[in-house]
């Protein structure tokens, strides 16, 4: 068993018209079975900026903690919020200094940035970051995803299509990873509103 | 020396992706036609693509070409030595099924004649993930999904091979089948039309051979319907 | 007072604080994750007038791509670029890393970096990690002693060539170099090599793929052409599009406006005396 499954975890971010969505499962596991069907993965940097950590779940609340704090010091020291670009290069650097002995989480970070710009990102586990333009997926139903996102995603989605697509596109890939799953957990944030859904999915 | 063949072992992936989706009066069966070897023993990561056909009929297997008479086609991802052997005993047996019936066998018999050839080698496998799709007595689409030592159910659409894990949850969501669990039990044929499928194989391969990098070259389609049988081709990704 | 070890932004340098309880997990029989790696194609010529280095643009995660149209010419200095191969977090380090070493050297000294200087540094920092650092690279520039090109392994060992391959596709590439590379190339017919070069390694070999970066270094001048050539768009995009037959269920919909920045006017009126 590789590390990254003992939790289980699917996460992705796609890019719409002047907007992103970042989208999670809502299990988490000890390996094949179910401790919790309400999971955070996801978590919120600032208004605009938003960070999912895949992969083993006590690594992604330590870093999350860690990335909380160095972006607290930040605000604090520049008195303003630190641009996505910017937090993708933090993630990469924590990362890397773990080189030889990583952390087991592997980060999506979606956020938007100058001018509101959608900004996707994702890392493997020692921070080489991998930009994209249309979507990123993480996680053990990331197979699938990439599939799935692959046949689905279009450019420039308005955010209530942008919605429907990261939402089909995550039910139909965890209902074939037995490792994630148990709903969803949307966020769609446009440059004036972010917006918070809970999925209905297959419970088992 | 002894040491050198430790890790020696008789299969090999050449990978490949397979496709089939059943409608009420057609069949649709696509693969990809890349094969993957391993060309030199040091460097596993160096691995070469060599052409082929995945899609084969039990009458035209040897020469590709299909017959209007044909009613069931295979195509197989996985060790393609395994493959080749699996198709030669399919052939064999059905080409004594026809000199003792006097007929063609029918697209579900070939399936439990492959189910049974698979499981007669259940502590050999072999290394071979097929689909099996055709038209039934009735004249219906019908597809057979396989794992590699026999066991098997018919389905309204499969996907098997390297490229499997991507294209299953799009046509899960573009075809969800009823559960095999319902009463009355429901057809599990799509109730797509035939050009509707085909242009569902395409996407879900050209989006595939984005991702995995076993999948691409060219894509196969046989397509089986009241008519008779064609073959196309659609261009993939070759890098 | 016990010492309180603040987590502030580091001195750099690596931690290996996470190193022993991994190495028990791993041997409880958890398998450590795999890397994003750049299974790829990277080569480099000299020509008449300088050095052209050539890269595909795929990253893997075992037979997955998980970025196709990712930069493997990295930028070191105004003078030197270097492509890189092998693990992707480490080539981009080691790059960086390297780059402002050499960023600062040029403060120090006031003249422009050397290749030389590069590969010394490269090779120093790459022998120390004893090759744990898996970067494979292919540097290449022009300076004040004319063009170079080198290739370095990930142990810290190096070559002096004229025409270098590296990576997954090496073999593919350098298959092409043998055959058609000579002295004295033209800047058109040096990229066009390349880019057969390169060409060969996105279709012989799995691990690369995606379209054809080149960088032309020339004395005093360099043009970083991305994506100089596309030879692999997407084959097929349905007419029609696709709609989902069931729409998904919402359990629970929480909406937060934003607020508003303030706008600032510059000039507005003068406050009241």
């Amino acid at each position: 068993m590789s590390i990254f499954e003992y939790n289980g975890s699917a996460l992705v971010a796609m890019v719409g018209k002047n907007c992103f969505a970042i989208a999670s499962d809502r299990r988490l596991g000890v390996q094949l079975q179910t401790v919790a069907t309400d999971f955070q993965r996801i978590f919120k940097i600032h208004d605009k900026l938003f960070v999912g950590l895949s992969g083993l779940a006590t690594d992604a609340q330590t870093l999350y903690q860690r990335l909380v704090f160095r972006h607290k010091l930040y605000q604090l020291r520049e008195e303003r919020d630190m641009k996505p670009e910017t937090f993708a290069s933090l993630v990469s650097a924590i990362l890397y200094e773990k080189r030889f002995g990583p952390y087991f989480c592997q980060p999506v970070i979606a956020g938007l940035g100058d001018e509101d710009k959608p900004f996707i990102c994702t890392m493997d586990s020692i921070g080489a970051k991998e930009l994209a333009k249309d979507f990123v997926v993480a996680g053990t139903a990331s197979e699938s995803l990439y599939g799935a996102c692959e046949s689905m995603f279009k450019p420039d989605m308005e955010p209530e299509e942008l919605f429907e697509t990261i939402s089909q596109a995550l039910l139909s890939s965890v209902d074939r990873d037995c490792l994630s799953g148990w709903g969803g957990h949307v966020y769609v944030v446009t440059p004036t509103e972010v917006t918070e859904r809970i999925l209905k999915g297959r419970m088992d | 020396m002894t040491k050198q063949h430790q890790n020696w072992s008789p299969y090999d992936n050449n990978g490949g992706t397979c496709v089939a989706i059943a409608g009420a009066d057609y069949c649709v069966v696509a693969a990809d036609t890349r094969a993957v070897g391993c060309i030199s023993p040091f460097t596993g990561a160096v691995r070469q693509k060599l052409g082929m056909l995945r899609v084969i009929s039990h009458l035209g297997m040897f020469g590709g070409e299909l017959s209007r008479a044909d009613k069931s086609l295979m195509a197989s991802s996985g060790f393609q030595a395994d493959v080749r052997a699996l198709q030669k005993v399919l052939a064999a047996r059905h080409l004594i099924y026809q000199h003792q019936h006097n007929k063609q066998m029918s697209c579900p018999a070939m399936a439990q004649l492959l189910s049974n050839t698979l499981y007669y080698k259940r502590f050999f496998p072999y290394y071979a993930f097929n689909v099996l799709g055709g038209l039934d007595t009735e004249g219906k689409g019908c597809v057979f999904t396989y794992d590699a030592v026999g066991s098997y159910e018919r389905v309204g659409y499969s996907s098997q091979g390297s490229g499997a894990t991507l294209i299953t949850p799009f046509l899960d969501n573009q075809l969800k089948s009823p559960s095999p669990l319902l009463l009355p039990a429901k057809d599990a044929v799509t109730p797509l039309s035939e050009s509707e499928a085909i242009d569902l194989v395409k996407t879900c391969f050209a989006s595939a051979t984005e991702r995995d990098i076993y999948t691409g070259d060219k894509l196969e389609i046989v397509v089986i319907n009241a008519d008779g049988i064609r073959r196309e081709y659609m261009e993939l990704r070759k890098d | 007072m016990a010492k309180v070890e603040v987590d502030a932004p580091p001195k750099g340098g690596f931690s290996f604080d996470l190193c022993r309880r991994n190495d028990m997990l791993s041997k409880k029989g958890v398998k450590p994750p795999s890397y994003l790696k750049t299974g790829t194609t990277i080569v480099g010529l000299i020509f008449q007038d300088g050095v052209i280095l050539g890269a595909d643009t795929r990253a893997t995660e075992g037979p997955i791509v998980a970025d196709k149209n990712c930069e493997k010419i990295h930028y070191m200095a105004p003078n030197i670029y270097c492509c890189g191969a092998g693990t992707a977090a480490d080539t981009e380090a080691v790059t960086d890393t390297i780059s402002s070493q050499l960023k600062l050297h040029r403060y120090h000294t006031g003249r422009e970096s050397r290749v030389v200087t590069a590969l010394t540094l490269l090779k120093s920092h790459l022998f120390r990690y004893q090759g744990h650092v898996s970067a494979a690279l292919v540097l290449g520039g022009v300076d004040v002693t004319g063009p170079h090109l080198h290739t370095i392994y990930p142990h810290g060992s190096t070559d002096t060539l004229p025409f270098a391959t590296m990576g997954s596709g090496s073999l593919a590439a350098m298959a092409v170099f043998e055959s058609k590379y000579h002295e004295g190339l033209s800047k058109d017919e040096g990229v066009k090599l390349v880019c057969e070069a390169i060409c060969s390694g996105i279709f012989n070999d799995l691990g690369s793929g995606s379209n054809v970066d080149i960088c032309v270094i020339t004395k005093g001048q360099k043009e970083y052409l991305r994506n100089h050539l596309s030879p692999n768009p997407r084959t097929y995009v349905s007419s029609k599009g696709y709609t989902f037959t069931k729409k998904t269920e919402v359990l629970l919909t929480k909406i937060t406006p934003l607020k508003k920045l303030v706008d600032v006017i510059e000039g507005g009126d003068a406050m009241e005396e």
